[in-house]
This record gives structure tokens, C-alpha cells and sequence, in this order.
């Protein structure tokens, strides 16, 4: 025998369900409470950055949108940097939060962050990754969080040398993390299945 | 942050995911995962600051009632009908590291199994003084409580005669963004636990009784509050034992 590494086990994840909004958006829920929503607003007046909108649906396997889907992101501010305490590097943009949380609306499955977009940040290698926005979805179906990157179709060059992208074996697949811009919105439709599947991540 | 230590954030990479002890996405027997499951493998990504940073809140962002579900929605003077219980427990990593700071939010059904939402149609009535959601941030030493109504079972559309056990949905922020978990929990003892599609889709019953909460008779409230004792494990990260940069770059 040897010792024991005495390790314990991760709670097992369950499904968000679709009543997801009453513990976290209570007010889009219609129950008030709390003041605000939690994550409904990532900026402020005085935020650095270039402002963006980021906007998409969440679809089945079927072609539906889901309409009791959560999104949230988590994302580094204007210079790169996140407002973290794991973060030590430097400090980030107090007036950035960099997390936001949004459920896809009801009528036609459409989430929105009004974000800035942001800097580029180290791989573990020291190469700088490609601008990115991570994302994380739940819904009803859902067993386990659903981790993905969004990035940005006009940064082509960023994108070229990223070290996650460079990493996708089917070329074709790239697109699915790459949402195109028009004028200050980017749309980004996440597929959950088939065809045009997102690619989702193990991290 | 509640971590008054002066130590440094940790800011190792988590503990890869046993993606054998939780459930699969794709689980048939319930049946909104079948068009709901990604059907390529995932990507792996040893975990990068995108990953390992994530969001902390501050006890600032409390009401003096977030964590009182029986008073949290009450007209003044009333409180929500049904068991009442306390729910409490801690926050850990893989490690046995108690976690400072997690933001757990919670929700559920009130005693007769309704939800406040404007999609639930089931027949039981509405509690006019439960809402049904509640938050808290855990101590320094990663524990959380909060006092709820027991819910009741309620049936939905999956089987002709499916039921959910009695559960309270929780969400947990740990301190980096792969650490992000919605699960629920179970009562100890609910002969429904074992009959669920979703408590189920988990395929290990050790996995399964680490969601189940046992009766805390030591720390129940005599002629007020029964208690549920909830332990919440979050991914465990690597000590950063010695700082590395991959060979070849």
C-alpha cells in the first residue's frame, strides 16, 4: 500500500432546467427580489474600449433556437487584462466587469451583451492568443455546462496564429468560433448540433 | 473579496474534469438532451488565464434577506408555507481547500412543487409569499446556509408519469471560470431520487449520493428549522510547484 492522495471527487453536474431564470435573473423572471440582475450590465460611462455588441442565438440539434437557454462570458478588458484576483499581471479596468449573463429572450432565442472588445492575452506558452471571448451555456437538456471561444472575423491576422485555433484538426470547423461583424455588432449563433456543431471545449 | 490571507491568488490550472463521473451529454431517457448534445468531441485546452481567472463578488451585493427564502418574497409580518428547513454546508476544492468567496445562488418550487415562472402550467397553486430564490457568499473558511421552505415533487413532461424529487437548484461561482457548476440537491431518504431520468443520467451512484443532503439533526432548531447539511466539490487546481514554459517554445 501507499499513502492515500486523499483527493475528493467534483460535484456531479445536473441540468439548469428551464425555470434556470428564477435563481439567476430573478427580474427577467418577474420576481423582484433583487435590484438588478446579476451580470445584466458589464460597462459603464467611463469604461476604456472600443464599444461592441455581441449577439446570437443558441440552436438544436432540431434548427430551433432555444428560448430558455443562459449565456454568460467572461472576458480580459481593453488592454488584456481580467478582473480577477487571479489575475497578476496588472489591474484591470474598474469599470469593466468583464463577466456578463443573459438569458436568450423568449420570443425568438436572442441573447445580447453590451461589452467592449478585448485585448489580446497569453497562452500558457507566452504566444499572444487571438482576441477572445469565452462563453459558457445552460439550459434545459443541458447535463453539463457547455464551454466555448468566440472570436472576432475581423482580426484575421490575430486569428491566424492563435494557439486554440491552430489546434482545430478539422479546418473547416474554425468558422463555427468566428463571429462576423457589422458595423459594432457581432453575430455569434452557437450550434449545439450537427452540421454546423460549434466547437466545444475541454478546459 | 472575503479572503483576508495575505497569500497570493493561486493561479494553477484546474484538475482536468471526469468526464466519466458526470453525466454525458447525450442521456435519451431524458429527453430534451437528445437535440440538446453536442455530438463531436470536445476540444481539449489545458487551462489558460481565460479560464483559470473568473468573476468574484463581494458581499456588497447582499440584501440583508438574499439567503432567507421564507422571508424574501413574504408581505411584512408573513413567511411561505411548508417545512421549514435550513440548508447549509461548505464549499471545497478537489483538494479538500475550503473556497472563500463562491457565489452560490439557489432556487426552487414551494411546498406543493410549483415554480414561480410564467412557462410552469402545473395545478398546484402559487405560495403568494414564496418566490423561490436565494443567494449567498461563502465564510473564510467556505461555508454557506441559507433558510428555504422544503420543496415538494412535482410531475413533467418527459415519461406520461415522470416526477422530479424534491431538489433546490444551485448555482456555484468557485475562482476561475472552469470552475463553473449548476447541479441540485437531493433529500436524503426520497424514494423518488432513484426513479428521476435527470438524477439518472449520471451513470455512478457514488456521483449520485454526493448530490443527496442528509437530515443535520445536531444543527436543527428546536420548535422552528429542521437541517440539511449540502457540501459543494469544486475542481481542484495544480500547485504551481515549479513555473514552466513548454519545451520548444
Amino acid at each position: 500500500m501507499v499513502q492515500e492522495l486523499g483527493y475528493r471527487k467534483e460535484s456531479p453536474s445536473q441540468t439548469a432546467g428551464p425555470y434556470v431564470h428564477i435563481g439567476c435573473t430573478p427580474n427577467f423572471a418577474g420576481i423582484a427580489v433583487y435590484e438588478t440582475d446579476l451580470g445584466s450590465s458589464m460597462v459603464n460611462d467611463k469604461t476604456l474600449g472600443e464599444r461592441i455588441t455581441v449577439r446570437g442565438r443558441v440552436i438544436d440539434g432540431g434548427g430551433t433556437p432555444l428560448k430558455d437557454a443562459l449565456v454568460e462570458i467572461w472576458q480580459a478588458d481593453a488592454s488584456g487584462l481580467y478582473n480577477s484576483p487571479s489575475e497578476l499581471r496588472g489591474a484591470a479596468d474598474p469599470n469593466f466587469t468583464g463577466w456578463g449573463r443573459c438569458p436568450t429572450s423568449a420570443d425568438e432565442g436572442v441573447f445580447t451583451f453590451e461589452t467592449v472588445k478585448p485585448g489580446r492575452v497569453p497562452y500558457k506558452d507566452g504566444r499572444r492568443m487571438a482576441p477572445h471571448i469565452t462563453f459558457w451555456i445552460v439550459a434545459r437538456g443541458i447535463n453539463i455546462g457547455l464551454h466555448t471561444r468566440m472570436y472576432f472575423a475581423d482580426e484575421a491576422e490575430a486569428n491566424a496564429e492563435d494557439p486554440l485555433l491552430a489546434r482545430i484538426e478539422h479546418r473547416h470547423r474554425v468558422a463555427t468560433l468566428v463571429a462576423p461583424r457589422k458595423g459594432s455588432i457581432y453575430t455569434f449563433d452557437i450550434h449545439l448540433q450537427g452540421e454546423k456543431e460549434t466547437v466545444f471545449l475541454d478546459i | 473579496m472575503s479572503d483576508l490571507s495575505n497569500k497570493k491568488p493561486e493561479t494553477g490550472a484546474f484538475f482536468q474534469r471526469d468526464r466519466a463521473w458526470h453525466a454525458p451529454a447525450l442521456t435519451p431517457g431524458y429527453k430534451t438532451s437528445v437535440l440538446r448534445s453536442p455530438q463531436k468531441a470536445l476540444l481539449s485546452l489545458d487551462g489558460t488565464i481565460s479560464e483559470i481567472t473568473g468573476p468574484v463578488f463581494g458581499h456588497s451585493i447582499l440584501g440583508e434577506l438574499d439567503n432567507d427564502l421564507i422571508h424574501n418574497f413574504a408581505r411584512p409580518g408573513e413567511s411561505a408555507i411548508g417545512e421549514r428547513i435550513i440548508v447549509h454546508g461548505r464549499v471545497l476544492d478537489e483538494r479538500g481547500k475550503p473556497l472563500p468567496g463562491a457565489l452560490l445562488e439557489f432556487w426552487q418550487a414551494n411546498a406543493g412543487g410549483r415554480y414561480r415562472h410564467r412557462k410552469e402550467t402545473y395545478l398546484a397553486p402559487l405560495d403568494p409569499n414564496f418566490g423561490g430564490c436565494g443567494r449567498a457568499i461563502t465564510d473564510a473558511d467556505g461555508t454557506y446556509r441559507f433558510r428555504t421552505i422544503k420543496p415538494g415533487p412535482y410531475p413533467w413532461p418527459n415519461g406520461v408519469n415522470d416526477w422530479r424529487p424534491a431538489h433546490i437548484h444551485f448555482s456555484i461561482f468557485g475562482h476561475g471560470f472552469a470552475q463553473r457548476l449548476i447541479t441540485q440537491m437531493y433529500f436524503e431518504g426520497d424514494p423518488m431520487i432513484w426513479k428521476c431520468p435527470i438524477v439518472t443520467t449520471i451513470p455512478d451512484r457514488r456521483a449520485i449520493e454526493q448530490l443527496i443532503a442528509p437530515l443535520d439533526w445536531a444543527n436543527t432548531i428546536p420548535m422552528d428549522a429542521r437541517a440539511y447539511k449540502f457540501d459543494i466539490v469544486l475542481r481542484g487546481r495544480r500547485s504551481t510547484l515549479f513555473e514552466n514554459r513548454l519545451e520548444g517554445n
